[in-house]
């Protein structure tokens, strides 16, 4: 028998442990589930470190009202699936409540606000670690942030006080009121997840797939037509057969032409691409130069 | 495709960050927006060409300063393997830095400027190599460009590396001769090199044989969490979750929990869900019993025939890593893998010189990003091997208890 792991292996074999030490260094630990392909790596990766258990965290579901139909599906049919507790909080309710500024514009999001709703879900439920699928090959910023990053009550994030981390082992003492943001899949690309998504067969929500729909052309990205963003004259409108590279809210994620239509395909077009995903995908990501660092400063992911 | 987790040590001045950016260009890692992002920023500095430092300068503050604060990750892949770089600054005020992105590597590439040879940082950067034990060691002369592509150049510093190596036992060398800037021997061999008989550096990264760094004779496997899902049909179901650390493990093995000393047999294995006849390093798994024992999280299994050593009374070679100094006396919290134990740091032997080796005995406290050897006493029994034999059972770190901070990495002796 031969002795030696694949890389697949050992990034997942690396997630489980820290899914691990997650629940034997905290309380009220939570899995952020957006819907999209990382955050059901992440589901995939805990039913491997807990079951026959069952999972010692609720999957928690920041829900910005702008999200896919076909993702919030199939949030719900996967959490009734696997049998395990979902918390949804809505960031039109915390608009309602705290009276918050909308962004206005063509393509107005609630990217921002959606700190306010995770910083109250924090407070509500007093979870001291906050489990995420970020990965550092994603953005500059995320390059440096540690696996258990520690955020203060306001949830920001200061990357000149990270601790440092050593080995395998990890630090999460935290003081009331902090609470500790965890990337188990930290190290993975890209590509890694497809591969392992392909080699688990683990399901995706359609919209990853190849489809046609009705998109708007702009500077060079695609939009998902839908009732948030603003149709001006003289927009290019068309059908096009796309599918999404990643899933966020309709309003900031770009979907990419597209005939691939199972995995096998998906990974042939991102082996050949020549954009980053955030770069292609990712219209939030365009205001300026640090706006991701900025936004993790605020308690953003 | 396996992967390879290797550190970059060097500064800016020496080509540290054209090298990693020129590795992530020439293995296509860069996608086109990237570099049209850096593009812009090196226009915005007024120089001609992309500057492919700049895409590994993470943070506003960083580029704003021209410095490097933190240890940055990066990623590429050839079809051979996935590499893993730990970017961490060459400054002196950094061996924290260093010492964490060591920490977790295979491989180290020390950055040596051709015109300057075996300086300081050099030193330095190699003695901290071989306190944290990494296997291989790659010394990358760079900026050949700028001596002419010179065998006597290159060969004087092979010899003046060789020596100091030596004083510091560190094995497994490898001298490659490359341009960072202009790409010479990075992914193919470089015509100016006509008289250099290895390999270019990525395909030596390539084929460096790592599998032996996973240590499989001494078996480990310190448990993180148990799993009972007190079902029906699970009602007895006591499942211990953790990762293996080293060593082979089989159904039916006879196993001792550390520090208990209690005994017991392997009654099962599971791997991702379904039961396995053996398990090894680094898998993680849910290893069933065969006796009822009360074990926890922070126990050890090892096997009956092979156990770690058990002590309250340590001996380590410590990297301060906090601003607020160490001083004899004071009390932290120490983990090694799951187990955390209170500790007094009772005595600091010597603080060792990363420059030169020198040992200052004695010292009244150690300040940050000193390394100094010390000893430590725990509340309760701890499990551990030496970091010398047992890299992973054989580290530790120290918690401000006050702070809650990572204070100091501790390798034990």
């Amino acid at each position: 028998m031969s002795h030696q792991l694949d890389y697949l292996d050992q990034l997942e074999s690396e997630a489980i442990h820290i899914f691990r030490e997650v629940a034997g260094q905290f309380e009220r630990p939570a899995l952020l589930f957006s819907g999209g392909k990382d955050s059901i790596t992440l589901v995939h990766l805990a039913l491997k470190a807990f079951r026959p258990g069952k999972f010692p965290f609720p999957l928690v579901h920041i829900d910005t009202g702008h999200n896919f139909p076909e993702a919030l599906d199939f949030r719900d049919q996967l959490a009734e699936r696997i049998g395990e507790k979902l918390i949804v909080r809505k960031v039109e309710d915390t608009i309602r409540a705290k009276k918050l500024t909308e962004q206005k514009g063509k393509f107005a999001s609630r990217n921002q606000l959606q700190t306010y709703t995770l910083l109250d879900a924090i407070q509500e439920f007093e979870f001291d670690a906050c489990i995420g699928g970020a990965r550092r090959d994603e953005e500059k910023a995320r390059a440096k942030e540690r696996i258990f990053s520690v955020r203060d009550e306001f949830g920001q994030w200061e990357p000149r006080r990270q601790r440092p981390e050593l080995w395998n082992i990890y630090n999460g003492k935290i003081n009331k009121g902090e609470n500790v943001r965890v990337f188990p899949i930290s190290n993975w690309t890209e590509l890694d997840v497809w591969n392992y998504i392909r080699r688990e067969k683990i399901d995706l929500p359609s919209i990853y797939f190849a489809h046609e729909r009705q998109v708007l052309e702009h500077e060079g990205q695609l939009v998902a037509v839908s009732e948030f963003i603003r149709i001006d004259e003289g927009d290019s409108i068309v059908n096009k057969k796309v599918r999404y590279r990643t899933v966020g809210d309709m309003t900031c994620t770009a979907a990419v032409e597209s005939n691939a239509t199972n995995i096998d395909d998906i990974i042939r077009e991102i082996t050949a691409t020549k954009t980053s995903e955030r770069g292609e995908t990712r219209i939030d990501d365009k205001f300026s130069e640090a706006a991701m660092e900025d936004r993790k400063k605020n308690g953003y992911f | 495709m396996d992967l390879l987790r290797f550190i970059t040590a060097g500064s800016v001045d020496d080509g540290k960050s054209t090298l990693i950016g020129r590795l992530l260009y020439d293995s296509k890692s860069i996608m086109i927006d990237q570099l049209e992002a850096i593009e812009k920023q090196s226009k915005n500095k007024d120089e001609g060409e992309i500057d492919l430092a700049l895409l590994t300068d993470g943070l506003r503050a960083e580029r704003e300063q021209g410095i490097t604060i933190d240890v940055a990750y990066k990623y590429f892949s050839t079809p051979k393997r996935k590499f893993i770089i730990a970017d961490a600054p060459g400054h002196i005020q950094y061996t924290r830095n260093m010492v964490t992105g060591a920490s977790n590597s295979d491989l180290i590439i020390i950055l040596v400027d051709a015109r300057n040879g075996v300086v300081e940082q050099t030193r330095r950067h190699s003695i901290i190599a071989s306190l944290l034990n990494i296997p291989h060691v790659v010394v990358a002369i760079n900026k050949m460009d700028l001596v002419n592509y010179s065998q006597d150049v290159y060969n004087n510093i092979v010899i003046e590396y060789a020596d100091l190596a030596k004083t510091l036992g560190l094995k497994e060398i490898t001298y490659i001769p490359i341009s960072a800037l202009n790409g010479d021997n990075i992914v193919s061999k470089s015509i100016n090199f006509s008289w250099y008989e290895g390999e270019p550096l990525l395909n030596f990264l390539e084929d460096v044989h790592v599998e032996q760094d996973i240590d499989l004779t001494h078996a480990r496997f310190p448990i993180q969490y148990v799993v009972r899902p007190q079902t029906e049909e699970l009602h007895d179901y006591r499942g211990y979750a953790g990762k293996i650390i080293s060593g082979i493990y089989k159904v039916g093995d006879e196993v001792t929990l550390i520090p208990s000393g209690l005994n017991s047999k392997i009654k099962s294995l599971e791997l991702g869900g379904n039961a396995v006849p053996e398990a090894f390093a680094p898998q993680s798994i849910i290893m069933q019993l065969e006796d009822d024992i009360d074990i926890s999280r922070g126990d050890t299994v090892a096997l009956r025939k092979d156990q770690p050593k058990i002590s309250n009374e340590l001996e380590v070679l410590l990297c301060w890593m906090d601003n607020k100094p160490l001083i004899p006396g004071n009390k932290y919290l120490l983990q090694i893998n799951s187990t955390r134990v209170r500790a007094i740091v009772k005595e600091l032997e010597y603080k060792l010189d990363v420059n030169s080796l020198e040992k200052k005995y004695s010292p009244a406290q150690a300040e940050l990003n000193d390394i100094v050897r010390a000893s430590i006493k725990t509340a309760s029994p701890v499990s551990y091997d030496t970091y010398k034999e047992l890299r992973a059972n054989g580290g530790a770190i120290l918690i401000d208890e006050t702070s809650n901070v990572t204070v100091g990495a501790c390798m034990i002796q």
